[in-house]
């Protein structure tokens, strides 16, 4: 079997407010091993960037409640402040959701580089640039680069430079959170392909990558999670998530991608009718009952479990043989 | 409801009251404000009056020793630290609150004639050596209370306010949420009351405290050089006069430093003040 | 045909960079199109092509370096006055929802402030919050009262929709309005833009990197690179008879769900600019911004 690069047992990531819990990751299971990326899907708000920050930095009001995240054989979860430190940008690493735009407009790009990595305890000396630098020809970019400021570049040149920056000490494993969703589509196609090329290389052991286009999971990811308000509602391979999913939001969710074709004058897709439920103090039950049309009692009473119906392919509802084998949704 | 639910609503005074650093700071300062407006009725001596043998260690009978004269010097400050409230109060606000308008409408017109001219103001004001200023100024007043050399020191110290106000007026300028309140239609006073103002409230709090301290120390440098009140005392006041007649190298350390540790105490409760309301205010800094 | 509400009219934006350099970047440059009441038009290209700053120049955000934009006919870059009056009838979704609210204010603030300056009357203030909250998919109990920080991305993103929803415009500025929102969520707000539109006649300027989205919502689409507006017309024209390198470049890069990449091309953004100027430098017949088709404009050279 081949080794997991992180485990994750029943984990709860609740945030604490003055009127009770958030409960924004509540019970979760899922693995990826070594060499794969898992792509994670879902409806903005139901606990994607949670997970990713959770697993990088507990930081107040986020609160670690049960369960493990084991890191190489090592839950993260219990490791103090310090410990975590050195696990950081070497193990495990992150680009959080916007982290283009966090260049200083008035410090040339080396100098952001050098600030950066210094907090870091690296030294930013010439030989560290020169590993910057051929890391800068991996990624076709100019050396010249170093010496520009950012607003000379364009969002694909930065992202690229984020993920060069981002990758530096060769991680683990490398979570990024929606890096692809302000480039255009030929950025997006360049900086995908180079999440798995590094695979390849070998300067990241695994990736976690949160979007919302599916369309870009299905390019690079080797299996993809979807998530609903906390909960995980499927895992599979990408092919089978895009064509065969079985969870009735993933099938409501792939169905209201749009079609090549079809213009709003001629044909109306739909999305999913109704809201997300409010994660405050949530009790038991499916969240997604509300608006699933094959609900039952038990969906209500009980919160259905994660399960495994065929090798590789976990998926968490009470009436998933109905649901999976309906044809038109 | 209880009254902890009904306190809940209203957040900023929840927290508030919940922050450790606001309260402590807070109660400092609240106990030597009321100190200084009660000092003189519970002073046991006059400032002035001769109160026992000079040269007394602090004792119950003098809590803060005695002067090279025989005056109590708790007695001394009590009166003193009135003076130095209403310095450090008069000369902070006005020097804060023209600063601030100033660096304001300065950093959010940048670039206008608006800009120009209260920039050149400020920086005129900047190269002239304000205590040439003063001297000038005081010395052409016959009469000097507190109050008078405290606007004095308000009107000639809010130009290094103007221009740090403006500096960071001009990068919350362009955030987008001040342009959505300006595609909302909000005033020019709105955005820069909510957007720029209170988005800045530690660093006004901050800049008032350095105000505030700052009018006080330069209350202490005017006292020196002879131009402070015509009549009273204040901790600045004590201080010289302890500098002047050699207290420190006769032995006599709580003639100096006492009314020192007082004053330090003061702007310590200020700093505390204001490092805990950055929590307050900031709602990502909040501890839950 | 219907009537042009804004005329964007060779409009040039400059930037100059670093602190005292002389160097500038022409953010917006030579940039001029019609928008019609009740049009979608959809506004397409590389991340840093001047998309956002469009959109603020019509927000009347920004100065305009050259160039005028007239609304009504009447020029808005000479008149400084009348702001509100635009605002109510003019509005915005900026790129960065995380930027986008005040962080020491609860989220309620952002329908207050349009209550307070656009709508008469406060009646019926909590049922249109409600509504408009409703319509984008978000519970008004679970959002309404919160701290901006408490909320994702998408969630502030849907805010300030819902608050542009309240708000009976005539033009719409929605900067990637959509980029942080899942797949049903996104048709569900375009389904509902275009609905308004088609009702009552607000235009819409989409700015977007999803061309398949583009491709359903949109009337007009313009492409833009490096600040030159480089194709636009008809979006099916466009689509199905790309004539600039850039733009079918981009329409071959849409990934495909259901067909992978070949993994075997060797992909680089970075050519296209080689291939653009050789564009430029043959089309010697060609010259500038020019009609291949009815409703189909090129740019063959700067
Ligand atoms: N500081 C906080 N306090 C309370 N609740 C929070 C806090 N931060 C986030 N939440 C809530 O936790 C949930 C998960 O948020 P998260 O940012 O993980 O969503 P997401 O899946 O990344 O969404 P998006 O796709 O929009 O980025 C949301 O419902 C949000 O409202
Ligand atoms: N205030 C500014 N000062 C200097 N340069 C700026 C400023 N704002 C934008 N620019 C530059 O102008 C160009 C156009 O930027 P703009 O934000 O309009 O691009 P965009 O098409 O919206 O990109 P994206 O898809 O990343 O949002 C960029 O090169 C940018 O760096
Ligand atoms: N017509 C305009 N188009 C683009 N930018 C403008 C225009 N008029 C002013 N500005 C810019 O907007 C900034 C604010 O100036 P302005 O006089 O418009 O204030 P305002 O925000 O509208 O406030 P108020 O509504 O109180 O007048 C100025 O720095 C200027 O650069
Ligand atoms: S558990 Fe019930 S409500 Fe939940 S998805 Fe399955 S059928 Fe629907
Ligand atoms: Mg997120
Ligand atoms: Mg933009
Ligand atoms: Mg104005």
């Amino acid at each position: 079997m081949t080794e997991k690069i992180l485990d994750v047992k029943d984990l709860k990531l609740y945030y604490k407010t003055l009127k009770g819990y958030v409960k924004a990751i509540d019970g979760i299971n899922f693995d990826i091993k070594r060499g794969e990326i898992l792509g994670i899907a879902g409806e903005s708000g139901c606990g994607k960037s949670t997970l990713g920050n959770g697993l990088i930095l507990l930081k107040k009001p986020l609160n670690y409640i049960s369960g493990q995240a084991n890191l190489n054989g090592k839950n993260i979860m219990n490791l103090k402040n310090k410990e975590m430190n050195t696990l950081r940008f070497k193990d495990i690493s992150i680009i959080p959701q916007f982290a283009m735009d966090a260049f200083s407009p008035t410090k040339k790009i080396k100098t952001f580089i050098s600030d950066i990595v210094s907090q870091h305890n690296i030294n930013p000396d010439e030989k560290f640039f020169d590993k910057v630098r051929e890391r800068l020809d991996m990624v076709n970019l100019n050396h010249s680069v170093l010496n520009n400021y950012s607003i000379e570049l364009s969002g694909g040149m930065k992202q690229r430079l984020v993920m060069v920056i981002s990758t530096l000490l060769d991680p683990e494993l490398l979570i990024c959170d929606e890096v692809t969703s302000a480039l255009d589509v030929s950025s997006q196609r360049f900086v995908a392909n180079m999440i798995g090329d590094f695979r390849d290389k070998k300067i990241i052991g695994s990736a976690i990558f949160i979007t919302h286009d599916l369309s870009i999971l299905y390019q690079i990811a080797d299996r993809i999670m979807v998530m609903y308000a906390g909960h995980i509602a499927e895992i599979a391979d990408s092919d089978t998530i895009v064509k065969n999913p079985k969870h009735p939001y993933t099938k409501a969710l792939i169905s209201s991608l749009p079609k090549n074709d079809v213009q709003y004058k001629d044909e109306q897709l739909s999305g999913i009718d109704g809201t997300p439920p409010n994660l405050l103090n949530i009790g038991e039950g499916c969240r997604f009952r509300f608006r699933c049309k094959y609900a039952t009692d038990i969906c209500a009473k009980q919160t259905p479990v994660q399960e495994e119906i065929s090798s590789g392919h976990t998926l968490a509802c009470w009436n998933y043989k109905k649901a999976g084998s309906d044809k038109n949704v | 409801m209880s009254f902890i639910d009904k306190l809940k609503k209203n957040d900023n005074l929840y927290f508030a009251l919940r922050n450790k650093k606001v309260i402590i700071g807070a109660v400092i300062f609240l106990a030597l404000l009321i100190t200084a407006l009660i000092g003189p009725i519970i002073a046991p001596y006059d400032y002035e009056e001769f109160a026992g043998a000079p040269y007394a260690n602090p004792s119950f009978q003098h809590l803060m020793g005695t002067s090279i004269f025989g005056r109590d010097v708790f007695s001394q400050v009590l009166y003193g630290l009135r003076s130095t409230f209403v310095v450090g109060f008069v000369g902070g606000t006005l020097g804060t609150v023209i600063g601030l308008i100033i660096g304001f409408f300065a950093g959010y017109r940048s670039g206008s004639m608006l800009d120009e001219i209260l920039m050149m103001m400020t920086n005129i004001l900047l190269v002239i050596p304000t205590i040439a200023l003063l001297i000038i100024l005081s010395a052409y007043l016959p009469y000097r209370g507190v109050i008078t050399q405290s606007m004095i020191i308000g009107f000639t110290s809010w130009p290094w306010v103007a221009r740090a106000v403006r500096s960071q007026t001009l990068s919350l300028r362009n955030k987008e949420f001040v342009n959505l309140s300006r595609i909302s239609g909000a005033s020019t006073f709105k955005i820069i009351k909510d957007d720029i103002a209170y988005n800045m409230f530690s660093y006004v709090f901050m800049v008032y405290i350095l105000q505030f301290a700052g009018a006080i120390l330069t209350s202490v440098s005017l006292d020196f050089i002879g131009l402070g009140p015509t009549k009273g005392i204040s901790l600045g006041l004590i201080m010289q006069d302890a500098v002047n007649w050699n207290a420190i190298q006769l032995g006599m350390w709580w003639w100096a430093i006492l009314p020192g540790v007082v004053l330090t105490v003061l702007v310590t409760s200020l700093y505390f003040i204001n490092t805990g309301l950055d929590e307050v205010f900031n709602p990502t800094l909040r501890e839950m | 045909m219907s009537e042009t509400i804004m005329k964007i009219d060779h409009l040039q934006k400059d930037f100059s960079i670093g602190l005292m350099s002389k160097k500038k970047v022409h953010a917006v440059n030579d940039v001029s199109f019609d928008i019609k009441k009740g049009e979608i038009i959809s506004l397409i290209g590389e991340s840093g092509s001047g998309k956002t700053t469009i959109g603020k120049l019509i927000l009347r955000l920004l100065r305009p370096s050259d160039g005028h934009i007239y609304y009504n006919d009447k020029d808005i870059t000479t008149d400084y006055k009348n702001k509100r009056d635009y605002y109510k009838k003019v509005q915005g979704i900026f790129q960065d929802p995380f930027a986008s609210f005040n962080p020491l204010f609860k989220i309620d603030r952002i329908f207050d402030m349009i209550f307070k300056n656009f709508i008469e009357s406060d009646k019926n203030k909590k049922e249109k919050i409600n509504d408009a909250l409703k319509c984008v998919g978000m519970n008004p109990e679970f959002i309404l009262r919160k701290y901006p920080h408490q909320l994702s991305g998408g969630q502030l993103q849907r805010l300030l929709i819902a608050r542009a929803l309240i708000m009976d415009v005539d033009v719409l500025v929605a900067d990637e309005l959509i980029s942080m929102l899942d797949a049903s969520t996104r048709i569900d707000v375009l389904n509902l833009l275009a609905s308004i539109c088609k009702e009552k006649g607000m235009a819409v300027l989409f700015v977007t990197h999803d061309l398949s989205l583009g491709y359903y919502i949109s009337d007009t689409t313009l492409i833009m690179h490096r600040g030159n507006l480089v194709e636009k017309g008809k979006t099916s024209l466009i689509y199905n008879n790309p004539v600039h390198p850039y733009t079918q470049m981009l329409l071959k890069s849409i990934p495909d769900i259901g067909k992978r990449w070949d993994k075997n091309e060797k992909f680089l953004p970075e050519d296209i600019n080689k291939k653009i100027d050789d564009f430029y430098k043959n089309s010697d017949i060609k010259k500038g911004f020019i009609e291949v088709e009815d409703d189909h404009k090129v740019l063959f050279s700067l």
